[in-house]
């Protein structure tokens, strides 16, 4: 089997694991959809936006959190913030832990709150990482001459 | 300078304040083939469609700055609900309050799908209310207004090209006639019933003190 093969084999594998494993949903497809060649670092582009905009929504939160009177509608309002753009790229686990936070910030539980931060903190992480294996898969594709598959 | 959009080019205004939001909007309108412009605020999207919304205290029309609107052209605009300040709906009100914009098709986007929500922005005059995250697909919802929109500039062209034409056939009384139109106040706009069809009934008639439009195209106007 030739390299590209081989490095399109991984690609598929690689992608079925993220999304059997809920990091990725389909929406992800949809932002590939939007790459081409007036464009071709689109998807790269959001992802890093992503991360950047997250590490800032984190401290806010973080913040917010730490106050003697906590303002559970700012939190909240952040986490609505978060949750948008964590549906934009298909971030299904992100996703869902914002569900769980915000139900915490309407019961105004500072706990549950904290615990959905560390949560959101530790998948962001995961998934950053994910995807830059994946992003280092397409590069080997692309380098061996091949062409990135499409996502279903 | 002339038209910023070119016939074939619709121009697209995209209001958002998040960052990644505004990215994703600008990539799915340019992958549609608009020509796209994107502000993170109401006011700034005010400000781009040539309206001062200072004056809209009193009056029923906000001043509209003319060499703005001939330079713009913006034919549908399409703005996040959820934003601080001025919301999508706010937005929305103030355009369909204003004579000279009231006619460019709006479109509200929400990450929540909250019925009432929908509704009352439906009921104020928006086109379609799209959910975030928007797809591809979703645009092709934005061809039918716009095209609407197009034709309906189209037949108010003629129309004030038709009533211009008799004018200039000067007799004493399309003088008179022209003379005390300009002479009666501002006749008030049909104030849209709230329960009315999503689609906004063409204004019939028009405002003697809005100037002709002076541009041409697929421009929207009065």
């Amino acid at each position: 089997m030739d390299a590209v093969a081989q490095w399109r084999n991984q690609w598929f594998d690689y992608t079925q694991y993220l999304r059997r494993e809920g990091f990725l949903d389909d929406q992800f497809a949809q932002l590939k959809k939007l790459q081409d060649e007036n464009s071709p670092d689109f998807v790269v582009e959001v992802v890093s936006l992503f991360f950047q905009d997250s590490e800032k929504l984190f401290n806010n939160m973080a913040g917010a959190l730490e106050q003697n009177v906590v303002n559970f509608k700012q939190v909240d309002a952040y986490v609505h913030q978060f949750k948008g753009s964590s549906a934009w790229i298909g971030a299904f686990r992100l996703k869902n832990v914002c569900i769980n936070f915000r139900n915490f910030c309407e019961a105004q539980n500072l706990e549950g709150c904290l615990r959905c931060l560390q949560q959101l903190q530790q998948e962001s992480s995961a998934l950053k990482n994910k995807l830059e294996n994946l992003f280092r898969l397409e590069q080997q594709i692309v380098a061996a001459g091949g062409s990135i598959p499409m996502m279903e | 300078m002339g038209m910023a959009a070119t016939d074939s080019q619709f121009h697209v205004l995209a209001v958002d304040d998040s960052v990644i939001d505004r990215k994703l909007i600008e990539r799915l309108l340019k992958s549609s083939s608009y020509q796209v412009t994107t502000v993170d605020s109401g006011s700034k999207a005010l400000e781009f469609l040539g309206l001062c919304e200072d004056d809209q205290s009193s009056s029923d029309s906000p001043s509209v700055s003319p060499n703005n609107q001939q330079e713009v052209g913006v034919n549908l605009v399409i703005t996040d609900y959820c934003m601080p300040g001025m919301t999508g709906y706010d937005l929305l009100r103030k355009i369909k309050e204003s004579s000279s914009l009231r006619n460019i098709p709006v479109v509200i986007m929400s990450s929540e799908n909250v019925p009432s929500r929908i509704n009352r922005c439906l009921e104020e005059g928006a086109e379609e209310f799209f959910l975030k995250p928007v797809r591809l697909s979703d645009l092709s919802r934005l061809r039918p207004h716009l095209m609407k929109a197009k034709s309906n500039n189209q037949n108010q062209e003629k129309q004030e090209d038709e009533s211009e034409s008799s004018e200039t056939q000067s007799q004493e009384q399309e003088q008179e006639h022209h003379e005390l139109e300009q002479q009666q106040p501002q006749p008030q706009l049909q104030p849209i019933p709230p329960n009315s069809n999503k689609r906004k009934a063409v204004e019939e008639g028009f405002s003697p003190d809005i100037t002709r439009p002076r541009y041409s195209g697929i421009a929207t106007l009065v």
